[in-house]
């Protein structure tokens, strides 16, 4: 499946509509680019940074220590948005220990989910993961995988109308249930949606990515590199000659610019467990994008490998 | 959830290799010099099993008990349940596995340690491995011994130990004590192989040896003439 000329080009028109922005993605020199929340129009650092697997370290005071480096690194290069979930283990005491560390930066964009069968246990929920975090408040809370979905959106809901949240969202991945995700974009007022989308998976780009544009929805990507996957696999293939007009020096980053250049994404949220990788992955959210044409290139040349 | 068959182990999965091993390391260090008193334990068990002194069943079901409940408590709910939430829902098994051995074994004296043969001499073979084997797998496999999964320490040990006394033992209750360590060994070498760690056979391993020499045994008892 690929992007046809047609529903790029409709993308990119309803998302710079949505923001009244132009959809140039060049910021202050060496600092990430910026997309809007459509919804606010809150600008968001493209990349932000995940926490599934990398963050979950328990109690290891050593481990600890480096997810907090991991952080610290993170906002150093200007990222906001980090992405935790109930189901992650450890990771969100693990955040919560990196945020106090480094003294609580003031850019967090706190991204959590609810992940439980039960309607009226994701109050209580919630509530626990924000004393894990130690934040007066989430700045946004999603349903996680679509889990007892009608319930928690309408607690997300009232959570907002009362100032306890500012955004409602909604997440999938691997590409489940695109068709109730689907649904739930047309009918319900989300401000989210977070699914997965990268140089190999791009059904995304069929519906999911021009809807969320139609219906002025933030789009965050998860699994960017297919959980490490990709980026193993492509590990000692050389990078494309090509590939130095975007600026980048390594593949990590060039399959990151593959999904930043979707005029419909506003940020992916890779995870790691490094510094240098944060910083890589951050760097990618500056200088050129590939167009469309590059990003067909980009993405044939992967699948041929 | 209606796509469960989207999902593979690797989804379940919630930590890293690195995380998984250090956590060994961890609670090793917390709790040394007790490996020392637990090999000693392991020591006794194969002990009382070779030499069978009176009460010896009723010993070893003691000692077994004890192990199970504390590695539930200290590894299972204290240390594991912090990676892996799946864990606080199995510590409470290692209780009820702790609790049964108790009242089968001590209290109802339900139990006999001096089934010999081919189960017997397996069931030797599986507490040596778990014993003086398991410990060097960390090693022999780069990990250093700071990690080494000791028997009364570590659940997988302790799990194969269980394993193989119950193919030296006779008793009606028998049947009540094998799920807990069967299902425990099915589902941490399901979580290995899912790491790619190569040290899931060991598990796997012993489970097939336990279940080959059980079945072999049950088939020569039906086989075997009836006495009056
Ligand atoms: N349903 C849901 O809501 C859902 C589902 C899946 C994911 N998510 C969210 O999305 C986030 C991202 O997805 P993911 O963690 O599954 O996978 P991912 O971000 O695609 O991949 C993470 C892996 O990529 C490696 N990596 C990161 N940066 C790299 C770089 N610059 N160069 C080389 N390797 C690099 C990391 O290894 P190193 O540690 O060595 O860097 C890590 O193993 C999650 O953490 C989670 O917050 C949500």
């Amino acid at each position: 499946m690929r992007t046809t000329r047609r529903t790029f080009v409709r993308a990119s028109l309803a998302t710079a509509a949505a923001a009244l922005l132009p959809i140039s993605l060049h910021a202050q020199e060496g600092s990430p680019a910026r997309r809007p929340i459509p919804s606010t129009r809150e600008a968001m650092p493209i990349v932000g940074l995940g926490t599934w697997i990398t963050f979950n370290v328990g109690g290891d005071p050593v481990l600890r220590d480096e997810c907090a480096d991991v952080m610290a690194a993170f906002f150093e290069a200007g990222g906001r948005m980090i992405d935790s979930s109930p189901m992650y283990g450890s990771s969100q005491p693990v955040v919560g220990y990196g945020l106090q560390k480094l003294g609580r930066p003031s850019t967090l964009f706190s991204a959590e989910k609810v992940w439980t069968s039960s309607a009226t246990a994701g109050p209580t929920q919630i509530e626990q993961s924000r004393r894990f975090w130690g934040v007066p408040k989430f700045d946004l809370v999603q349903v996680h995988n679509l889990l007892a979905w009608k319930a928690h959106l309408q607690t997300l809901f009232q959570m907002k109308a009362a100032g306890a949240v500012r955004y409602a969202g909604i997440t999938t991945s691997e590409g489940r249930r695109h068709d109730l995700l689907e649904q739930i974009m047309r009918n319900e007022p989300i401000d989210f949606v977070q699914f997965s989308y990268n140089v190999v998976d791009r059904e995304a780009e069929q519906r999911l990515l021009p809807l969320a544009s139609e219906r002025g929805i933030a789009v965050i990507i998860n699994r960017p590199f297919r959980q490490g996957a990709l980026t193993h696999r492509l590990k000692g293939e050389p990078l494309p000659e090509w590939a130095i007009e975007l600026g980048v020096s390594s593949w990590a980053q060039l399959v990151l610019k593959f999904i930043l250049s979707h005029p419909a994404v506003t940020i992916a949220i890779p995870a790691t467990t490094r510094v240098d990788h944060v910083r890589e992955n951050l760097a990618a959210a500056a200088g050129p994008m590939p167009d469309l044409a590059m990003r067909e290139r980009i993405s044939a040349y992967v699948q041929a490998l | 959830m209606s796509e469960w068959w989207t999902y593979r182990p690797e989804n379940f999965l919630l930590f890293s290799p690195r995380v998984y091993w250090r956590m060994f390391e961890l609670h090793n260090a917390a709790l040394w010099p007790l490996q020392v008193l637990a090999l000693a334990a392991g020591l006794i068990i194969i002990l009382l099993v070779a030499w069978r002194p009176r009460s010896a069943a009723r010993w070893l079901a003691l000692l077994l008990a004890i192990l199970w409940i504390f590695v539930g408590w200290s590894f299972l709910w204290n240390r594991y349940a912090t990676i892996n939430w799946a864990a606080a829902y199995v510590a409470p098994a290692f209780a009820v596995e702790g609790v049964l051995l108790l009242v089968s074994g001590l209290l109802l004296d339900g139990l006999a340690f001096d089934r010999r043969g081919l189960a017997g001499w397996t069931g030797y073979f599986i507490l040596a491995f778990a014993l003086a084997g398991q410990p060097l797998l960390a090693p022999l496999q780069g990990r250093g011994w700071a990690s080494s999964e000791v028997f009364g320490i570590a659940p997988d040990p302790t799990a194969i130990v269980t394993l193989g006394l119950l193919l030296l033992a006779r008793g009606r209750l028998l049947p009540l004590l094998l799920p807990i360590p069967v299902l425990w060994c099915l589902l941490s070498g399901i979580t290995l192989r899912t790491m790619g760690e190569p040290q899931a056979w060991a598990l796997h391993a012993a489970l097939a040896l336990a279940a080959a020499a059980g079945t072999w045994t049950i088939i020569r008892q039906r086989g075997s003439p009836q006495t009056a």
